[in-house]
């Protein structure tokens, strides 16, 4: 039954908007000339590209990209300068020492922001989509907060490490997890000592990260879990394991007894069946369907079924994404158009389908902020909510006011934006239909927009309303007119799905 | 959660809106409360004023960390002018020194004057409309602007979770969120109004709070207004992602409609010109038109005075303090006064000592205002000592939370325990 689940799609099924369909969810969206290259390939082939991303050439992040060294802790010289000042409570010293630190939190601000323009860059840049796709589900799945950690580059660290492991395999990541300074403050880890144990980073790994709340845990386990990972902390950019700090007496968790760490309390978790369907329902919920309310009998069936192949290729996600985005039921009606695209989706696919020019990067990333997304400062250790609480009749302005942006470059007055008079060429999305002549025809040339934008076939009464819409200013489709039409498409409310 | 507190109560709902209840499923959410606003009048409460549930709670956050010994002055107190021997403000009878001025008198008693600047509150005052809380903070406190904002606007010391205004709705609405229950004026909402169910909207002004599309072509207009008015297109599931999209469209269009008509119909009352003075404008206008916002919040920057304050530090409480004097009026020529309340705060004070640059540095507890004619006026609770220091910092008298959980309890009518997780000692600030 699982195993039918997950059956493929035919060949010959995987068409134009199969392709299309593809590239919003396993992307961020593509060309109507990546999508028709992706449809005469064929499924396989083209899962390959986008799964299998390796063999697509890109630029490999540096491990300095970005300073270490601002918010690095003191060095011993400087400890003793502030200790003195503190012991002997000098209010000058004291407060120069303040400032300096102020000074370093500015420079760090500074930093992370740069940190947000670099990331929004190269998911509209990068050959590998799905690696920055996944670098973003983990970045809400472990979510990680600036604002508490205040230190870019050990956000910088983390997000690199979502990166390498973002096909990867999920049970490695999660042992790396543990040990990742940005995670370890964050919960607190740092501060958990056999002598004073902090339960924080224990409860989250497990109600949070591996196996849902309520999923099969005891208060008692969580208990074993934060003596399992004492110690576990960090000293400037790496993992530290304080030994003197780590509680090594025999735990029980979850029925199993030993001397566990962090590692042996980790694989107990690892173990339990309830970790892969966790998993599998985020991913569900990730790349496939996110409409609320409880799961119907078909889409549990299919999330039991990416739950068995991810036990089966003991966490690997190479397979079960290569199952997923090959299944005919990720193809079906149901699944089109059944995602509320998150911020991010929204701007980069606008970015990456339409070609429109990228404007101003500072600007992308404010918008996304102002639509409630404002990657490395998700709300809380349960990342995003997504789904309907990216919508409310706030956001819905800033949605359609951020596509008049890129399709335009226009200012809108009083947004922190910059104007962009960069034009934007939007013929290349009909290329396709041109007559001998060079023109397209005025109706199937609209037709096509709607359907491309919207990922799907358009209503008769919204094609009604942009046809006469076009109609009135004239009989030729030209750059101006497509622009036009794309300012009323990406104002429907349905191209907020993908 | 009891029915008695819920904004529009759903058995009245159900006793008198059996013809809207099966409009609900095709009406957008934005008609469906003016329509439930007409319940509230069958029921026989016109407007529905002096009720709980149409109270409304006004929150003015100052961010950077107001100097709070030199908002509400300690002029009694010696110790203060020897921390403070250049920004320290004199006492009402005392001289002024340069332009400033000298404390305007609170409270002979105790030694309290406001900064001459806050003429505004010193007014409201005067009316009884002002009580001042003195040495609020929080236990361990964390001087860091993002983590003691964050602790302020969650409640929680940890700085962790969902905001305490967003738990307050997720507490009240069912699981279903009060469309506009709260309006956050600035440019991205607060995560105090954050809930797991209730989020918040914001817009920076009225203007747009619109699409902007249709400046670039006014032939535009039309197609976008019947796209984006259509609803619920005929083949769409009601159930469907498509379906809640075409109605929160729908809901944007009128909200929109409404709120820039309320916001540009001008104000009964004269308003002083600042950015803050413009939020609490807008948020007036919004209460004029009966929005069905149970809580508003405006913000002010600019309290992180560590150089050269007394100028810069004095321009922003004055702008601060003509506001809501400006508000408060407003809402009196509104007749709505006894319906709002508004709570002044900043994430922490600032130490004690002057530092060498004739400005303060990052410190704990200060002073909180809460507002209205509701309000029991007078300053509440006792001043921190200034010799008994934390390293060179104030140790609180009361936490914020007792402020909030009062509020929560006495204002909004709603279960302080359980939206703040706990109990905690409370200072009783609102009127029988």
């Amino acid at each position: 039954m699982f195993e039918d689940a997950l059956k493929p799609l035919p060949e010959k099924a995987f068409d134009y908007d199969a392709a299309v369909h593809l590239l919003n969810r396993a992307g961020f969206g593509g060309t109507p000339a990546q999508a028709r290259v992706l449809a005469d390939i064929g499924l396989n082939k083209a899962v390959d590209q986008l799964v299998k991303y390796e063999s697509q050439p890109s630029e490999a992040v540096k491990a300095d990209l970005f300073d270490n060294g601002i918010m690095a802790p003191p060095t011993n010289e400087q400890r003793i300068t502030n200790q003195k000042a503190r012991q002997s409570n000098d209010e000058e010293a004291l407060a120069a020492l303040q400032r300096e630190r102020q000074r370093k939190q500015g420079l760090d601000r500074k930093q992370i922001a740069e940190l947000q323009k670099w990331w929004m860059q190269r998911m509209i840049e990068t050959p590998r989509p799905l690696e920055e796709k996944m670098t973003l589900f983990y970045h809400g799945h472990f979510a990680t907060g600036y604002r508490t950690i205040e230190d870019s580059f050990h956000m910088f660290q983390q997000n690199q490490l979502f990166r390498k492991f973002a096909t990867g395999n999920f049970a490695q990541l999660a042992h790396r997890i543990i040990r990742d300074p940005a995670m370890l403050k964050y919960l607190d880890n740092d501060e958990n000592q056999k002598s004073k144990p902090n339960e924080n980073l224990a409860r989250e790994l497990m109600e949070l990260f591996t196996l849902g709340e309520g999923h099969g845990y005891t208060e008692a386990d969580i208990k074993a879990g934060a003596l399992a990972l004492t110690g576990y902390t960090f000293q400037d950019d790496t993992f530290y394991f304080n030994t003197n700090n780590h509680d090594t007496s025999t735990k029980n968790i979850m029925g199993k007894s030993g001397q566990f760490d962090g590692d042996g309390f980790l694989d107990v978790i690892l173990a339990r069946n309830e970790c892969a369907e966790f998993i599998a329902g985020k991913l569900f919920k990730f790349f496939v369907n996110d409409v609320p309310g409880e799961p119907s009998k078909e889409q549990k069936a299919f999330i039991l079924a990416m739950a068995n192949k991810l036990r089966a290729s003991k966490y690997e996600l190479k397979p079960l994404l290569d199952a997923v985005f090959s299944s005919a039921y990720f193809y079906s009606a149901a699944n089109r158009g059944a995602i509320i695209k998150s911020p991010i989706q929204l701007t980069v696919q606008a970015v990456r389908s339409l070609r429109t020019p990228v404007r101003e990067l500072s600007a992308l990333a404010s918008a996304t902020d102002l639509m409630g997304q404002n990657v490395f400062f998700p709300p809380n250790v349960k990342g995003w909510d997504g789904g309907r609480s990216w919508i409310n009749t706030s956001t819905m302005f800033i949605r359609q006011n951020v596509l008049v942006y890129l399709l335009t470059g226009r200012k809108p007055d009083m947004y922190e934006w910059q104007a962009s008079d960069i034009p934007f060429n939007a013929t290349h999305l009909v290329d396709h239909l041109r007559q001998p002549d060079g023109s397209v025809d005025m109706a199937s040339g609209i037709e096509y927009l709607l359907r491309f934008t919207l990922a799907q076939s358009p209503s008769p009464l919204r094609l009604q309303q942009v046809m006469a819409f076009a109609k009135s200013r004239g009989e030729r489709l030209d750059n101006d007119r497509i622009i036009a039409v794309l300012a009323l498409t990406t104002a429907m409310p349905e191209y907020q799905l993908c | 959660m009891s029915e008695n507190n819920f904004p529009y109560s759903r058995r009245l709902f159900m006793r008198h809106g059996v013809a809207l209840a099966s409009m609900a499923t095709t009406i957008p959410q934005f008609i469906q409360n003016s329509a439930l606003g007409m319940v509230a009048q069958l029921a026989g409460n016109p407007g529905g004023a002096g009720l709980p549930q149409d109270r409304i709670l006004v929150v003015v956050q100052l961010g950077g960390g107001n100097d709070g010994l030199n908002t509400v002055i300690p002029f009694g107190m010696n110790e203060y002018y020897n921390a403070r021997p250049t920004i320290g403000i004199p006492a009402p009878n005392g001289t002024a020194k340069g332009q400033t001025g000298v404390a305007l008198m609170l409270d002979q008693k105790r030694g309290l004057g406001l900064n001459p600047s806050l003429k505004g509150l010193k007014g409201l005052y005067d009316d009884g409309k002002l009580a001042v809380l003195q040495g609020v903070g929080y236990p361990n406190p964390n001087r860091s602007h993002f983590t003691s904002m964050d602790i302020w606007q969650t409640a929680n010391t940890g700085a962790k979770g969902n905001g305490w205004i967003g738990r307050y709705f997720d507490n009240t609405c069912n699981g279903t969120p009060i469309p506009e229950g709260s309006i956050s004026i600035g440019r991205t909402a607060p995560l105090a109004l954050n809930g797991q169910i209730q989020k918040p909207i914001s817009f920076e002004s009225a203007e747009l709070f619109r699409w902007l599309g249709k400046d670039l072509h006014k032939s535009l207009d039309d197609p976008y207004q019947q796209i984006n008015r259509a609803g619920i297109l005929p083949e769409t599931a009601e159930t469907s992602q498509a379906a809640f999209l075409m109605r929160t469209a729908l809901d944007a269009q009128l909200g929109s409609d409404r709120i820039r008509a309320a916001v540009g119909k001008p104000s009964l009352t004269t308003w002083p010109q600042s950015e803050i003075a413009n939020q609490l404008r807008i948020v007036s206008a919004l209460i004029r038109d009966g929005m069905p916002t149970r809580v508003y919040y405006v913000s002010q920057g600019g309290y992180d005075t560590h150089g050269g304050q007394l100028a810069s530090h004095g321009r922003a409480l004055q702008q601060v303090g003509d506001a809501l004097a400006a508000f408060q009026k407003e809402l009196a020529a509104q007749h709505a006064e006894d319906r709002v309340i508004s709570m002044v705060f900043s994430e922490f004070g600032r130490r004690v000592k002057q530092n060498a640059s004739g400005g303060t540095d990052h410190g704990t507890a200060a002073p909180m205002f809460v507002i209205g004619s509701k309000v029991k006026a007078g300053v509440h609770g006792e001043h921190p000592s200034l010799t008994d220091l934390d390293s060179g910092d104030l140790k609180f008298k009361q936490d914020f939370r007792g402020v909030y959980a009062n509020i929560l309890d006495e204002w909004l009518k709603a279960p302080s325990a359980k939206i703040l997780g706990g109990t905690f000692a409370k200072t009783s600030i609102i009127k029988a």
